[in-house]
């Protein structure tokens, strides 16, 4: 039976790091490894050590391989990393791939029921061989049992090599089956299976090791999808209208569980929300047009794809000024591109979407926790602003468990339904038009439909009209009323949330701009060039339009990056566009291999412009 | 083309209605389509049944997508509020009005262009969803604003206007309608008002997809020797199935036909709709298999069928499949709709 294996005459170096490392896991899709995997990342989080991980799975159902992979940083560095220290390798399919992304010294964890060549395997990196099938056949007759129990069995084996605490797992999975207690005893079992076997017959711990700790806090773990659709349950979302499409789907599933625990009336059954699975994403829009002309709070949640079907309803909902909230979780495009990969992709064709002069109001989540603060915040911007307000999630966000700030709610909280006349105004005022600026900050005032017999009816239309909606083909009209949406975009730079800066701890005339899902890679660059003397301020962008911030942030470094997740520099462009910034100014840096953007990747990009020597040190660093 | 309002005033002995409106308050602007287009003729009819039915018509939304037919909601009930979408996309902007407010009475008005070809989706989609709503096509079989394509509801063998022959199958909205589960199906045809007022009458006041069809021929671009959709050719070959009276619960009910020849059917607000069967036909508009197969058969024969072809009087509507509160959604406040602060500490708690 294979144990350690040592290469022969040949001295293995071996990786020590405590709380500081990459597990991976490759595993087939649809194998049930994913809970497996998920109970092992927070029985670390459990113990106080701050881990980030990641599913890296295929455009398919069944059979192909997955990976979930998991940073384990006290430092609570969340962004992805490069290399393996620890591989978990199930699959043979992506045996050799997996081997080779284990860095020297790392560990290779594997099945070694079956004897695999010796050339399968690499001589500088450490050997863990356990008969993970063999031991399962022998507990289990159940085909079922054998695979899923398996997959227990090799948490409680890594429990006792990284040294985990076994109580914290076994308090998980009691919480985890407490609606279904007779599954407890049987997991727990497995669980002890794979941890006896380790500590019997394999090295234990190695040098990778968890030690308690307590750099968790009060944090939560939680997808951005789902973060996103609880604010949209709070902020009063009441109708959702969506065609299903990765990576946002989950975040319609969200938004379908929490009204049904939140929003169904106890006495009477009845829904107090609308969920209507479209026929595309053309409908999906135009309902959500339908229903915010009406009054109701409306989104839908999308990618790529579907932002590009919407595109003539956009300029619809722009040029009538309809309240449209949209969450775009984006993907790598285009067409269908990579649809289970991250990037940031859909700014121009989010920002300008449609045909004719339009700009639509972004927000940029950088994590889960202000998913939630945006996508509720989202409504309030779209009604205060009667304008589509488009949320830019991205796969990353979207559709990994990230560690952030516990959610909040402020219950003095009310709504902004922005300007809308009742019954009762519409009797006192002297006048209603619909598209008029009676206070100058380019915003109307609306009128929802039934409201008064026979005032503050209007009609809305993708046509030109004058301020009182009435149909004209005037030119004079039509450029007063685009002059007017300008007007009303420059209402919306105060109203979005602003940028926020990190400066260095010395002046400096570099600067990065970054936003969403970059922010951790972004942070950890920053900490590790400043070890290395080269100070860099960061600005990260959380909405356009942009601020004066941001210009005077460009004005006052004589060197710019702006680091983002796709090929042509998206946000470069508008801010080049929207800035009347020197393009020569600001320096693209982009990463756009549909993988999460690393530390590593942003220093590398960054390297070409900074002088060499000390770019060489940091990056040896890493 | 400008917007044309048209003068307040009134002669005075102008007939009201229960709520004291007149028709003209029921009108909208001055028309800016062709002098005798049919769709104008329809606008008369929805005018004059939202008079007949009292409806207040601010609690009437009106919306239409892109096209000649779906200008005219400018042309009528100039109090209620109206919404031109994008071409084809009117079922979906209906939907989502109708999920933001169930209480208002929603009227799509479109055209073969916008429903038979770039809309036929979304059209699909409403009248299987079962959404409250009348959707009128005023059907002409061709494209007016871009000077007199065929559409897809121009039958085969149709000649345009410049002497081109039609060579595709026609789309028949009305046996798409019945297939995909509309609950008030009926074809009209907008040269005969004393048909088509009852019929916007009863479908309005019907609960779930109420869908008509109404032939309404274009008289600059598709009225002449060799089209299927012109005044003459609608007139030779319409064959009325039943006509059809609209009683509104209040009305005392006075059956005045030979018995056998007439049926009353009760709909979900408690209207009445009283149809007189006429012609040879013992035309039963409960039964969707027969009318499917009688209209297929009338059209083998080159006939055009008009009239109530199908009616479930008890029909669900979107809301009732999706169990929405009977409250409309638009009117819920935070006490409603906010879980609030507690319920997201516990929600934290069980995400640590």
């Amino acid at each position: 039976m294979l144990q350690i294996v040592k290469n022969e005459g040949t001295a293995v170096s071996v990786i020590a790091a405590v709380n500081d490392f990459v597990v991976k896991f490759a595993n087939v899709n649809g194998s049930g490894s994913a809970s497996a995997n998920q109970l092992f990342a927070k029985s670390i989080i459990r113990m106080g050590v701050p881990v980030a991980p990641r599913n890296i799975f295929p455009s398919n159902i069944q059979g192909l391989p997955t990976w979930y992979e998991m940073r384990v940083s006290e430092a609570g560095y969340l962004g992805a990393r490069e290399g393996t220290d620890l591989m978990v390798a199930m699959n043979p399919q992506t045996w050799d791939q997996d081997i080779a992304s284990i860095v020297p010294g790392g560990y290779l964890f594997y099945d070694s029921t079956k004897a695999i060549p010796h050339s399968k395997f690499r001589d500088d990196i450490n050997i863990i061989g356990m008969p993970l099938t063999e031991l399962c056949n022998h507990e289990y007759s159940d085909p079922r049992q054998r695979q899923l129990f398996k997959n227990i069995i090799y948490v409680g084996a890594l429990a006792a090599l990284l040294d985990i605490e076994i109580e914290v797992i076994e308090t998980l999975l009691k919480e985890q089956f407490r609606a279904k207690e007779k599954l407890i005893p049987p997991n727990i079992h497995a669980l002890h299976v794979g941890r006896n076997y380790a500590l019997t017959h394999l090295t234990c711990p190695i040098g990778l090791t968890i030690r308690r700790s307590n750099e968790v806090g009060d944090r939560i773990s939680i997808d951005g999808n789902t973060a996103a659709a609880l604010g949209a349950v709070y902020s009063g979302a009441t109708v959702a209208a969506w065609y299903p499409i990765t990576p946002s789907t989950s975040l319609v599933e969200a938004f379908t569980k929490y009204c049904g625990r939140y929003r169904v009336d106890k006495e009477t059954g009845q829904n107090n929300f609308a969920i209507i699975q479209a026929e595309d994403e053309i409908a999906s829009i135009g309902m959500v047009i339908g229903a915010a002309w009406n009054g109701a709070r409306a989104f839908t949640a999308t990618s790529g794809p579907g932002i590009s079907l919407m595109q003539e309803f956009l300029g619809l909902a722009y040029f009538a000024e309809i309240p449209a909230v949209l969450f775009d979780v984006q993907r790598a495009g285009p067409s269908t591109g990579m649809p289970t990969r991250t990037q940031q992709c859909d700014l121009l064709a989010a920002a300008y979407a449609s045909h004719g002069d339009t700009k639509h109001v972004l927000l940029f989540p950088e994590d889960p926790h202000e998913s939630f603060l945006f996508g509720a915040e989202a409504f309030d911007l779209a009604d205060r602003l009667q304008t589509p307000i488009f949320v830019m999630l991205d796969l990353d966000i979207g559709m990994n468990e990230r560690l952030c700030r516990p959610l909040t709610w402020d219950d003095s909280r009310r709504m902004d339904r922005g300007k809308v006349m009742t019954s009762e105004e519409l009797n006192t005022a002297k006048d209603f038009g619909r598209y008029l600026d009676t206070d100058g900050d380019g915003i109307p005032t609306r009128t929802y439909p039934g409201t008064h017999p026979t005032r503050g009816a209007y009609f809305t239309r993708g046509t030109s009209k004058d301020r009182y909606a009435k149909y004209t083909e005037s030119g004079a009209a039509y450029v007063d009323n685009m002059q007017r949406l300008l007007a009303k975009f420059r209402t919306a730079e105060t109203l979005v949330p602003a940028p926020q800066i990190r400066s260095a701890d010395t002046e400096t005339k570099i600067g990065a701009i970054y936003y969403g899902s970059t922010s951790a890679a972004m942070r950890e660059a920053q900490d590790i060039l400043t070890k290395h003397n080269i100070d860099i301020d960061l600005l990260r962008i959380r909405a356009f339009p942009f601020n004066d911030d941001v210009r005077n942030f460009i004005a006052s470094h004589e060197q710019i990056f702006v680091v983002e997740q796709n090929r042509d520099g998206q946000l470069r462009s508008m801010l080049i566009n929207e800035l009347e910034i020197n393009p020569a100014k600001l320096k693209r840096a982009v990463h756009f291999d549909g993988s999460p953007i690393t530390a590593t990747n942003i220093i590398d990009k960054i390297a070409g412009f900074l002088p060499a020597a000390q770019i060489l040190e940091a990056r040896s660093a890493l | 083309m400008s917007f044309l309002p048209k003068p307040k005033l009134h002669h005075p002995g102008l007939g009201c209605n229960s709520l004291g409106f007149t028709k003209r308050d029921y009108e909208g602007a001055v028309s800016t389509l062709c002098a005798g287009c049919g769709h104008d003729s329809i606008s008369a009819a929805i005018v004059r049944a939202c008079f007949e039915l009292d409806l207040p018509p601010h609690r009437i939304a009106k919306l239409s997508g892109i096209g000649c037919s779906s200008k005219t909601p400018t042309y009528f009930l100039g109090n209620s509020h109206g919404f031109n979408a994008v071409h084809g996309r009117m079922p979906s902007v209906v939907t989502g009005a109708n999920l933001a407010n169930r209480d208002l009475i929603y009227l799509g008005v479109s055209g073969d262009g916008d429903s038979a070809s770039i809309g036929l989706g979304q059209f699909a989609h409403a009248m299987r969803r079962g959404v409250n709503m009348t959707y009128i096509v005023e059907n002409n079989g061709v494209y007016g604003l871009t000077k007199g394509q065929f559409s897809a509801t121009s039958d085969k063998g149709a000649k345009s206007k410049s002497g081109a022959t039609n060579k595709d199958e026609a789309i028949d909205l009305v046996g798409m309608a019945l297939q995909l589960g509309a609950t008030f199906v009926a074809r009209s045809f907008s040269g005969d008002k004393g048909q088509l007022v009852p019929l916007i009458k009863a479908a309005l006041s019907h609960k779930g997809a109420a869908f008509i069809d109404c032939i309404s021929p274009c008289v600059t671009f598709n009225n002449h020797q060799g089209s299927t959709k012109s005044f003459d050719y609608v007139r030779e070959h319409n064959e009325a199935v039943n006509f059809l009276d609209v009683i509104v619960e209040k009305e005392e009910i006075i059956v005045d036909y030979a018995p056998g020849a007439t049926e009353i059917v009760r709909q979900h607000d408690g209207s009445l709709l009283r149809l007189r069967k006429l012609g040879e036909s013992d035309y039963d508009p409960s039964d969707r298999a027969a009318a499917f197969t009688f209209l297929e058969q009338r059209k083998a024969q080159g006939e055009i069928v008009t009239g109530l072809l199908y009616v479930d009087p008890t029909a669900d509507d979107m809301h009732d499949l999706l169990g929405t509160t009977t409250t409309p959604l638009n009117e819920l406040s935070e006490a409603t709709l906010c879980p609030g602060g507690t319920v997201l500490d516990k929600l934290n708690a069980s995400l640590r």
